[in-house]
């Protein structure tokens, strides 16, 4: 648990925001894949943490971002957070995604709505490790695609909207992309339609794919058994066997 | 110094700060937090004999102050715990509770069997009010009969501290404690969750998989005090107080109502290290208030 600084609180439109935040310490090590729990103030209909996805970490500048999709009053209460303000952090929590060994694998990410936010952070991290990404974004609207600038630092950048306002017109599965390339890994993590469309895809061509699941939860680290998904295994907990499954591995 | 031990029927604790179940794991999910040493008890997870994998999920809704779960007991059963976990949390220097349910009277005894075999477990909590099972559970604890008939059961085969945990959801709360009192209970422990629900209006479904759920958090302090307060001056057997508190200030409310400890439950997942601070706290109201024992305090509210 610890009290992080807003370094800067970035509107992106009237829906979506990232928290820079840093710290008079160093950050500890993150991994993709991971979440906070970002405790929210001063919001009376707000009692418990919010999980949210780290977005992008940047241990030279020592920031970690959050980005943060405007759902209820407490993620209301967090986009007025301003510059200098005090966070508390319960964080990193949760698993990472598996790389694959071979540094040349075809990698491809998917991502819709806010849950392309730890497509980023995966991104940037199988850059620094010399993996070549690709990234499918997808989003009902322009306007809900984004940080694409990010992303192209760190790989091909494929995008569709179902109005066919940016990229290709339709959803991420159907985009031309998936029958032009084979892919030898699919990291995926957006609505629950989506990612199940996904894992679909990558059942029937028989490629390897996690997807990062997101449910409510009181804890975030393993305590309150609230946000279980049925597995294989039976229920699992989200929040520490997770957020980061194998398909094979759900039963969903 | 102030003296903080106080006595829970056969056994004492170094302070009156417990965890409560369904809140604290096993303790050592909390390990990475805080010492979970330095608290006066833990409550572990709900218990069963055999494994449950509770209920489907939604399994919580956020509400005004407070949380409806439905959790419904997930746990590996009594066995896995005896071989898996307690050999993991018995040198914890602090008392271990073991939360104990059934569905049926022969479940409740049977577990409570093998947890009275060990040694570093001074007590288990009978867990006779869970609102999240179909059977078993609440059904137990919700008439005078019931609740004295597994109590009765449950002491025959469990000669260490008998706590029972009561239901809310009841006419006279106070009516059931006397009848476990009767039956042999060390102590008891209230409340356990309110019965209560949330609904989605736009989908026009509940929020929860089950419809209905248990109330925790500060939204049911007021409820709680009351009936602590109410089974505190009905029973001669310690009484472990919970319910919403958040902080020093609330579990020192709880003391003052009659309760020999405090339990503190769903604050801990807002903040992990909150149950230390809350002993702190304790600690320093009563150097200000000039006590040296926290037993001073225990049921001193002025009327």
């Amino acid at each position: 648990m610890l009290d992080l600084v807003v370094k800067e609180n970035k509107s992106l439109n009237n829906q979506y925001f990232i928290l820079i935040l840093t710290a008079v310490d160093k950050l500890p090590e993150m991994l993709p894949g991971q979440f906070a729990e970002v405790r929210v103030d001063d919001s009376p209909t707000t009692f418990l943490r919010r999980p949210i996805s780290i977005n992008f970490v940047d241990y030279e500048k020592n920031e970690l971002w959050l980005l943060v999709q405007i759902v209820g009053d407490g993620t209301q209460k967090l986009s007025q957070l301003k510059t200098g303000d005090s966070v508390n952090l319960i964080f990193p929590l949760g698993n990472t995604f598996t790389i694959p060994e071979n540094k040349k694998a075809n990698l491809l990410l998917i991502g819709g709505g806010v849950g392309i936010a730890p497509m980023l952070f995966l991104g940037s991290y199988l850059n620094d490790l010399g993996y070549s990404c690709n990234f499918l974004l997808g989003g009902r609207t322009a306007s809900n695609l984004l940080q694409l600038d990010d992303f192209s630092r760190f790989g091909n950048v494929y995008t569709t909207t179902e109005d066919g306002s940016h990229g290709e017109k339709g959803f991420v599965t159907q985009h031309s992309i998936l029958n032009k390339q084979n892919f030898d890994a699919i990291y995926t993590c957006g609505p629950t339609p989506m990612m199940k469309a996904v894992a679909a895809y990558a059942q029937k061509n028989n490629v390897f794919c996690e997807v990062s699941l997101e449910n409510t939860m009181a804890c975030g680290f393993g305590a309150c058994l609230c946000c279980v998904t049925d597995t294989t295994d039976g229920h699992l907990c989200v929040c520490t066997e997770g957020p980061v499954f194998n398909i094979t591995k759900l039963k969903w | 110094m102030v003296d903080l031990k106080v006595n829970l029927g056969t056994i004492q604790l170094k302070n009156p700060v417990m965890t409560a179940s369904g809140t604290f794991g096993y303790g050592t999910e909390y390990a990475d937090f805080m010492d979970v040493s330095r608290i006066g008890g833990i409550v572990v997870k709900g218990t069963t004999l055999r494994d449950r994998q509770g209920n489907a999920y939604p399994r919580m809704a956020e509400t005004p102050s407070g949380m409806l779960n439905a959790v419904g007991l997930q746990n590996k059963g009594v066995d896995y715990f005896v071989n898996h976990i307690y050999p993991e949390i018995k040198d914890v220097n602090t008392s271990i509770f073991v939360n104990v349910s059934g569905s049926t009277i022969e479940d409740y005894i049977e577990t409570a069997a093998k947890i009275n075999e060990l040694d570093k477990i001074p007590g288990i909590e009978l867990n006779i009010s869970c609102p999240n099972v179909k059977e078993g559970g609440m059904a137990f604890g919700t008439s005078c009969p019931s609740a004295a008939q597994v109590v009765k059961a449950v002491r025959k085969v469990y000669s260490k501290e008998l706590m029972v945990k009561l239901s809310p959801n009841v006419t006279s709360i106070s009516e059931i404690a006397k009848a476990v009192e009767a039956e042999g209970a060390d102590s008891v422990s209230l409340i356990n969750t309110l019965l209560g629900m949330a609904i989605d209006a736009d989908k026009r479904k509940p929020i929860l998989s089950t419809v209905t759920g248990g109330l925790s958090g500060p939204a049911v302090k007021p409820v709680a005090l009351c009936m602590v307060w109410q089974v505190a001056k009905s029973v001669k057997i310690p009484v472990v107080g919970m319910g919403g508190i958040m902080n020093a200030r609330d579990a020192i409310e709880f003391l003052l109502a009659g309760a020999s400890a405090v339990q503190i439950g769903t604050a801990n997942f807002i903040d992990p290290t909150v149950s230390v601070k809350v002993l702190e706290g304790i600690e320093t109201y009563l150097l200000q208030h000039n006590f040296s024992s926290v037993n001073e305090i225990i049921g001193a509210l002025e009327i």
